[in-house]
């Protein structure tokens, strides 16, 4: 009998849990704000979904209901991609160490 | 593209999403992570053109909408106060879960265009899929939405409860499930609209009854529901790249949310029912007499620090409010010339979300190598001359480790009291968010600095 590809994705989503999980608790706590501001970021990754819809249909009419939800749906995604990861930078930048010689 | 190799550079986009997060592991390797993160994004966004393969007409507005969005979040992004910094991400949360709701509508009303089957005969695992997309989605936007306005003050900060709100919540939450059943069955659009509406009224309800106090714990919450909603997509749009990247995300917010809710001792369900303000205030706050306290001003305070050979800087949510972080480092540098050693301690849940205070002090220019957690630090009080608490209270409360009764005991706290002297800047003595008296203000070796942190901090440089 041949595997559903459901559980081949199933386990990627599993063992993606696992990695997430170990991954975090080595996060440093002085960076959990860039924490956030980062796994926001890449949550937006969902744009991909937003531009299939964008662009799905016919060529002569670009806007069905569809469409347009998935132009919305990009901005939305594209404000969260474009925010998050320059924050995350703008804060990041900002964690110096102690300077040696003063 | 075809499907095969697009699904290869989505897993690689996965990976580099990892890597983004392993790089927070230390200051030194986060910026290298973040560009890891933007580069998983390029290749992400990239693919998904190609293997679309047919341009069609819509590609200019594509472009247009993704050019206004990400002109809107670069903008925000340079412009936004560090002291704004969990505001911006519960409103960046809700985004998240409003492209969730906004993809799975779309693809339920063209599946063809995902390859889900054919409207009225979508196939049955993408239906269910959708619906938790959705579901997840709706509750994600609208929950943000409310922590959104609390904590920018739009909304009163204090819980809202109402009698059978647990019971209510409860039914809707089960309907959920009795909706995504019926959408199964029938496959009628109008159980898909009703299960969105009802989802989004879930998000609100659950939100309503938290205080401000347990934002740390409902921004990590949301952060994790925004993982689940991009994960559900993800199994709908067969895509490994979302659902690797919704699982991380799932579990990073469910993490922080333990971490927060242990450093408050508390359970998840209990911030989760109802807020700290409502349920215990009126047990602990009764008989409040008048007791005396030692007050001072700035000069006290500057003498006290000269004197001392090490002083341990306690900050807290007042801090951020009087966006005194500047002023203090300025006041350390001037303590630090005086060579005298400066550290600093952080409580995990000072501030509103995980690691606030740190992008603060770290905003004033404070190397991070002289802030401490809590478990770092706290022996080194008993050793300390001078601990100067600014805008924290909770986290310093004694009760915490000595009265059974209140309604903090258990919480981790700061052992600010084996200090030699607590310098207290506060505007007034009123209690802290969990509505109970500090001990603290009270001891022999305790000086009120009643003030705002900003000007204070001012005044006490002025005069070291």
């Amino acid at each position: 009998m041949e595997i559903d590809p459901f559980i081949f994705r199933l386990s990627i989503f599993i063992l993606s849990i696992f990695i997430g999980y170990y991954v975090v608790w080595s996060v440093t706590p002085s960076l959990h704000t860039p924490l956030m501001s980062v796994t926001n970021a890449i949550s937006s990754v969902i744009i991909v979904g937003a531009i299939i819809a964008g662009l799905a249909g016919s060529t002569d009419n670009v806007f069905t209901t569809s469409n347009i939800l998935g132009f919305l749906a990009i901005s939305l995604a594209a404000i969260n991609i474009f925010g998050g990861f320059l924050v995350t930078q703008r804060m990041l930048q900002m964690y110096k160490k102690k300077k040696k010689n003063k | 593209m075809s499907a095969n190799l697009s699904a290869i550079f989505y897993l690689v986009s996965g990976i580099l999403f990892i890597l983004a997060l392993r790089g927070l592991s230390s200051p030194e390797t986060s910026r290298q992570g973040n560009f890891f993160g933007i580069l998983g994004m390029v290749i992400a966004i990239t693919v998904t053109f190609l293997s679309v393969g047919t341009f069609s007409s819509g590609l200019i507005y594509v472009l247009i909408f993704l050019l206004v969005g990400g002109l809107i979040g670069a903008f925000i992004a340079y412009k936004i106060p560090m002291t704004a910094m969990p505001e911006l991400v519960a409103g960046f949360h809700s985004l998240v879960g409003l492209s969730a709701v906004f993809v799975a509508i779309s693809a339920f009303l063209n599946p063809e265009a995902f390859n889900l089957g054919s409207p009225g005969a979508i196939k049955l695992a993408s239906l269910i899929e959708m619906s938790i997309g959705a579901a997840v989605g709706a509750i994600t936007f609208s929950g943000s939405i409310i922590a959104f306005l609390k904590l920018q003050g739009i909304m009163s900060g204090s819980p809202i409860t109402f009698r059978g709100q647990h019971f209510l919540n409860a039914l809707l939450l089960i309907s959920i499930i009795a909706l995504t059943y019926l959408l199964c069955s029938y496959q009628s659009s109008n159980f898909f609209w009703i299960l969105i509406v009802v989802s989004f009224l879930i998000g609100f309800l659950l939100i309503i009854p938290i205080g401000g106090a347990d934002m740390p714990v409902v921004i990590s919450m949301l952060n994790s529901y925004s993982g689940w909603a991009a994960a559900g997509i993800g199994f709908t749009l067969e895509n490994s790249a979302l659902i690797i990247t919704g699982a991380l995300v799932g579990s990073s917010g469910a993490i922080l949310s333990y971490i927060m809710c242990k450093g408050m001792n508390r359970s998840f369900f209990n911030v989760i029912l109802g807020g700290f303000g409502a349920t215990e205030q009126s047990a602990s706050t009764g008989n409040k007499e008048q007791r005396p306290v030692k007050s001072g001003n700035a000069e006290d305070a500057a003498f006290l620090m000269k004197n001392a050979s090490s002083v341990i800087i306690v900050p807290g949510y007042g801090m951020a409010v009087a966006q005194a972080q500047h002023a203090l480092r300025e006041m350390v540098d001037t303590l630090k010339k005086n060579d005298i050693k400066v550290t600093y301690a952080i409580h995990p849940v000072a501030g509103r979300m995980p690691g606030h205070m740190n992008v603060l002090l770290a905003e004033a220019n404070v190397p991070y190598d002289e802030v401490f957690e809590l478990e770092e630090i706290n022996n080194d009080f008993a050793n300390a001359d001078v601990a100067f608490v600014i805008g924290a209270n909770d986290v310093t409360n004694p009760a915490a480790k000595t009265d059974p009764q209140s309604p903090i005991y258990g919480m981790p706290v700061l052992d600010v009291e084996k200090c030699k002297s607590v310098l207290f800047v506060k505007r007034s003595l009123s209690p802290g968010y969990a509505g109970i008296d500090n001990e603290l203000f009270y001891k022999e070796n305790t000086l009120m600095l009643f003030a705002d942190a900003k000007k204070m901090t001012e005044d006490i440089t002025k005069n070291l």
